[in-house]
């Protein structure tokens, strides 16, 4: 186990560098010229254009500036914003807020979503799973700013209930309601994967030799039930990850969240290439993490699946 | 894996396990496929009627869209004068904020919305299932490189790889060449789901009664572990084909989809929330007629899944 | 999943951000309130802060290197120049006592008030200004604003010989300096209204970058404290009360909160917790005026927008074919219907080339009917050109996908399509600076949007950068040597009025040639909570916080 950890970790090398150049150099492809549109129609001389260019290393050949970032990082300098920012300050600044942005989301999709899934699974056909069934075929077919704005306009302007916006601090309770907004498609997912699973597993031999030994039904559900239907539950809230950080854009947009989606989408916009591709080169290692440890759980979920040789 | 010679494996006969009820029909007929077992039993269901009326209604819809309105969507058939009209006039629906015909915007909206939906779902699947077999099937290296390729694909930011992707695309935008990036992007999350479906199918007592038969590996792949794994991967691609038809709205929004003369479902919803709150009817019906066909192939897809599963045609 | 909600982005983050994106430098000098400077003793004046809406400046706060939005509103607000305007854009004292020019409008003396102070306690004096004027237009300094200076004598816009200081700026004394003019130019005063001709302290010249992030400025207003900017979220400012100058506030302060996206901020408006939002965005054009009822805005402001069909496109070159093109396009474009159904009202159709808040604007100029609407004239002229060689293309007009034009530009072409029975699509890049790109190298294949935010409010600033041969925003390029010549007598002129002649003759030339077609005027949005009063919106579409009062 703890040799195949090892190897795990020991890809992230390899990938890091393949995923940051292969970024660095889709930003480098984008047509336009990133310093010339940050004035707009207005006429700065060329000049001063240069001067701009200079600062900002993008007088040089491609593969030059992508080492100038990688030697950067070894000291901790992720390089600037076309702001003249360190883009280290902005690491530092969004992915606390969209961590926990993305832990609530995922935390509510995940109980909230297993439990219903659970629940319609075990009585599939019923008044309960067609019900969960439609609702989760609306946040499915419900784009996700007009849930949104339909949770903010109601529970924040005309109720009260929760505060408009998030405050610049985005505590945990400020970031509850748009986690769970977040969370809404994702959530109509989870239920349907449990569902589909629970219903499955519901008259495999195991269950059937469960009952037959007399087990209580709570225990079958929970023991027999539920742990053989969770992996491609599991699976799905591993790679949902992904989507719950870079992906919160318009949820970050409707409630004034300042973290990594609208900063990346921003950066793309201006073709900011050392903004990218360090949040990038930071996803990317949340995500290689959240594989290995999805990988790990199904050695727990399953102990028929084994890693080390 | 282990390997095989050293275990000792007892098999009960068959005709203890439940899997006799199951097989007990093959013995007389001609051998039939998990495929063609599927097929019988859906055809016996109304539901897998309805379903495939419903999609070859849309089918018709995006195909021939002139046999449902005279009216075309775009254009010069739009009036600005006569901008968000209530229904009645000539316009079933009403009209749009630039004065064009709702209902006929839906019915030509159809064919570019299916047609990004359709094919990004297909190929995600194809390529996700594939990659994301051999990769849970097979182990080792290969599933090292292709699972950390997934993490790189799921790393890039969307927009990002659109803009570039649209750029180096040398023809003209349609809706296949954005289903296509849509896929790009999609593969790597159907990838997964197969990738855990099959680690988790492939050490099941059939698959070990296979090896012990002596089937060969990639046969067992095909025949037995493929058809077991694909429950999940079903679920997530019926809703991945609604998910697509959006996402074509949001893309065209950043001007990396379709131009603006094509009409489709996602550019009217995007377009609906300038007026959610004063005329949601602009963003009801094609929210609607998106949802239908969601629905239609979401339910296909769990009759295809009950259908793959005997056990659950059993209980029935 | 993925793809969806990362894409779906586009749906939110830009729809209101187009002015952010598209049209820079709204930092014009704030306007001031027509009563002289420190009378206003008897109106109601409290400490409370007023809160608004912003967006993260893109650069340090350097005067002389704030050309957007986002930092410009901050700079107006901390900094004082010579001169600012006041809310219908006309030119009034703030730091300077007097200015005068000389006979040729190219030599102007400078007297400044005496006592002015910066927030550090150092006093403002000739060289503060001096200083800071020659740090932004020294090209080795790289700033933004530098071509604001291009007028002053010993400016240099060459990297291999940058020039620290203009031989224009002459000392007198601490309160008098002269500024010496290359080309004559009439309304002098108004471009120094501009955030980039504001004086900066000694302190800044040590360390501009740290000086940008800590600003000491002479302005109404002044940082909170050192750090008073957090970055992303929002800056707050308190009132300064040593500021001497037309705009003394009459609240204790504004804080300022960022929003990447205006429909948050709009919803915090509607909860009171933001007092002023200055830009509704454009998913409640439907209902902010019901949403706030008698606390909304909704006037012209000095944003000009247009489509530019380029010089070098092929049937609309120079000449009788081209001409009648133009005016046929023009003329087939329904905007009082566009304006209505798009934009819910919240635009004015264009009458000319500036804007109806700028000093001379008239609706009545001589061809200004090739801005109307009239289909059957514009097909009549069509068939005109139609007969010099066939038309057989799709026209398209060519947009920035991430700055909310879609909309119009698809009822402009359908209107096109509709009107003169021809092929018309909008052509969308994903990103401004990519259609810039386009542009700058004559690669379009047909119009694209164009427009214009004034950096002060004159209508030679409406029209030089534009339309003059050469000039740096002239992306159609246009040239006429009748245009060039009249704008250069305007800018020569004795008086305004008759400066105002020689521009309206000018654009009586535009309106033959059409260069670009003119659409409408953006308005300026606004809406205001239940605790404040007095809300006023200037002439660049900033509301007057420093007349805003609000209840403790």
């Amino acid at each position: 186990m703890i040799a195949y950890i090892g190897r795990r970790l020991l890809q992230l090398i390899p990938v890091f560098f393949g995923a940051t150049l292969l970024i660095y150099f889709l930003v480098f492809a984008m047509p336009g010229d990133p310093i010339k549109a940050l004035f707009g129609d207005k006429p700065v001389p060329e000049s001063t254009l240069e001067a701009i260019r200079a600062q900002y290393n993008l007088d040089k050949p491609f593969i030059v500036q992508y080492l100038l970032w990688i030697k950067g990082i070894f000291v901790g300098d992720f390089g600037l914003t076309y702001s003249g920012r360190p883009v280290a300050d902005e690491l530092a600044r969004a992915f606390p807020i969209t961590a926990r942005l993305a832990v609530i989301a995922l935390v509510f999709e995940g109980v909230v979503g297993i439990a219903i899934g659970l629940y319609a699974g075990l009585r599939k056909g019923k008044l309960f799973d067609s019900v969960a069934l439609f609702i989760s075929l609306l946040f499915i077919s419900v784009p996700i700013f007009v849930i949104g704005f339909l949770v903010q306009y109601f529970a924040g302007v005309q109720w009260g209930w929760i505060k408009t916006t998030v405050s610049g601090q985005a505590t945990w309770s400020e970031l509850l309601v748009p986690g769970m907004v977040l969370a809404a498609t994702s959530l109509a997912n989870i239920v349907r994967l449990t569902r589909g699973s629970v219903a499955e597993n519901m008259g495999a031999d195991f269950v059937r030799t469960a009952k037959a030994k007399g087990l209580r039904r709570g225990r079958v559900v929970r023991v027999h039930i539920l742990r053989n239907s969770l992996i491609p539950v599991v699976t799905y809230l591993g790679a949902d990850l992904g989507s719950l950080m870079v992906g919160a854009v318009i949820t970050e947009g409707i409630f004034n969240i300042k973290g990594v989606g609208g900063t990346v989408f921003q950066a793309v916009q201006r073709g900011e290439g050392p903004t990218v591709v360090s949040f990038v080169a930071v996803m990317v290692i949340v995500f290689m993490l959240a594989n290995l440890l999805v990988d790990l759980l199904y050695a727990v979920l399953d102990p028929r699946i084994r890693y080390a040789k | 894996m282990p390997s095989n010679h050293k275990i000792q494996r007892y098999v009960a006969p068959v005709e203890e396990t439940p899997v006799a009820a199951v097989d007990a029909v093959k013995f007389d007929g001609k051998a039939s496929s998990v495929w063609g077992d599927a097929w019988k039993d859906m055809r016996s269901r109304w539901l897998t009627w309805a379903c495939l009326a419903l999609i070859a209604l849309i089918a018709v819809v995006a195909l021939f869209p002139q046999l449902f309105t005279s009216q075309l969507p775009t254009g010069a058939a739009c009036d600005i004068a006569n901008f968000r009209q209530a229904p009645g006039n000539g316009h079933v629906l009403g009209t749009d904020a630039q004065g064009c015909d709702v209902y006929s915007r839906l019915i030509y909206g159809t064919r570019a919305s299916v047609t990004v939906g359709l094919v990004a779902t297909i190929l995600a699947t194809l390529v996700g299932c594939v990659i994301g077999a051999i990769a849970g099937f097979y182990g080792g290296w290969l599933d090292a490189v292709v699972s950390r390729l997934g993490d790189i694909f799921f790393a890039i930011p969307t927009v990002l790889g659109a803009i570039v992707v649209m750029q180096v695309m040398p023809w003209e935008r349609n809706a296949l060449t954005l289903a296509i990036v849509l896929a790009v992007f999609g593969w790597p999350q159907i990838a997964r789901i197969m990738r855990g479906a099959v680690l988790s199918a492939k050490n099941a007592d059939y698959v070990t009664a296979s090896i012990a038969l002596g089937v060969s590996r990639a046969k067992i792949l095909v025949k037995h572990v493929v058809p077991n794994s694909l429950a999940p991967v079903i679920v997530i691609a019926t809703v991945s084909l609604g998910v697509f038809i959006v996402s074509e709205a949001s893309l065209s929004f950043l001007g990396l989809g379709l131009p603006l003369s094509t009409a489709s479902w996602g550019a009217d919803i995007s377009a609906g929330r300038a007026t959610l709150r004063t005329d949601p009817a602009l963003i009801f019906w094609p929210s609607l007629a998106l949802a239908l066909t969601v629905l239609a192939f979401m339910t296909l897809g769990d009759i295809v899944r009950d259908a793959l599963d005997p056990k659950a045609r059993a209980r029935r | 999943m993925k793809t969806n909600r990362k894409a779906l982005a586009a749906l939110s983050i830009f729809a209101a951000g187009s002015l952010a994106l598209t049209a820079c430098g709204g930092g014009s000098g704030d306007s001031g309130k027509s009563s002289s400077a420190g009378s206003e003793s008897g109106a109601a004046t409290s400490n409370a802060i007023i809160t608004t809406n912003g967006s993260e400046p893109q650069n340090p706060i350097i005067p002389t290197n704030t050309t957007e939005v986002g930092g410009g509103k901050i700079a107006d607000l901390i900094f004082a120049g010579l001169v600012s305007f006041d809310a219908k854009g006309a030119v009034q004292m703030d730091q300077a006592e007097s200015i005068t020019p000389n006979d040729t409008n190219t030599l102007w003396t400078v007297k400044l008030k005496s006592g002015l102070k910066f927030t550090d306690g150092t006093p403002v004096t000739s060289d503060s200004f001096i200083k800071a004027w020659n740090y932004g237009a020294n090209i080795a300094n790289a700033q933004g604003a530098s071509y604001f200076f291009d007028n002053i004598k010993g400016y240099s816009a060459d990297e291999k010989n940058p020039v620290a200081e203009m031989e224009g700026l002459k000392k007198v004394s601490d309160t008098e300096f002269t500024v010496e003019l290359i080309n004559a130019e009439a309304d002098f005063t108004k471009r120094i209204g501009y955030t980039a001709f504001v004086p900066l302290p000694e302190s800044a010249f040590a360390d501009m970058k740290a000086f940008g992030e800590n600003p000491v400025g002479n302005g109404p207003y002044k940082f909170e404290k050192t750090g008073a900017w957090v970055h992303n979220e929002g800056v707050t400012l308190v009132k300064n009360a040593d500021y001497q100058g037309s705009r003394t506030a009459k609240n204790g302060g504004v804080k300022i909160t960022f929003y990447a996206d205006q429909t948050a901020a709009y919803a915090d408006a509607q909860s009171d917790e933001l007092d002023v939002l200055d830009a509704v965005p454009d998913s409640n054009f439907t209902n902010y005026e019901s949403d706030f009822e008698g606390r909304s805005v909704n006037q012209p402001a000095a944003i000009f927008q247009s489509f530019t069909i380029p010089q070098y496109l092929e049937h609309f070159k120079p000449g009788k074919e081209g001409e009648l093109r133009r005016k046929a396009i023009s003329m087939s474009i329904d905007r009082e219907s566009i304006i209505k159904a798009v934009f819910n009202g919240t635009r004015t159709a264009a009458k000319d080339f500036t804007s109806p808040v700028i000093e001379g604007w008239s609706d009545k100029l001589e061809g200004s009917d090739a801005l109307s609407f009239n289909a059957d004239e514009a097909k009549k002229l069509w068939a005109e050109a139609d007969a010099i060689s066939k038309y057989d293309g799709t026209f398209t007009i060519a947009y920035n996908a991430d700055g909310g034009h879609a909309n119009w530009v698809t009822a402009a072409t359908n209107s096109i399509a509709k009107n003169l029975g021809i092929k018309a699509e909008g052509k969308a890049y994903p990103a401004f600076k990519q259609l810039l790109d386009d542009e700058d190298k004559d690669k379009m294949t047909g119009a694209f949007r164009s427009g214009w935010q004034a950096d002060y409010p004159s209508m030679y600033n409406f029209l030089a950068p534009l339309y003059q041969t050469g000039a740096g925003s002239n992306y159609g390029r246009y040239t006429s040597t009748e245009f060039d010549g009249l704008l250069k007598e305007g800018a020569a002129a004795k008086s305004e009025a008759d400066a105002t002649a020689k521009f309206q003759d000018a654009q009586k030339v535009l309106l033959k040639d059409l260069p670009v077609v003119p659409l409408w005027y953006s308005n300026v949005n606004g809406v205001w909570g239940n605790k404040v009063q007095n809300v006023e919106f200037g002439w660049n579409s900033v509301p007057l916080y420093y007349n805003i009062t609000k209840a403790e």
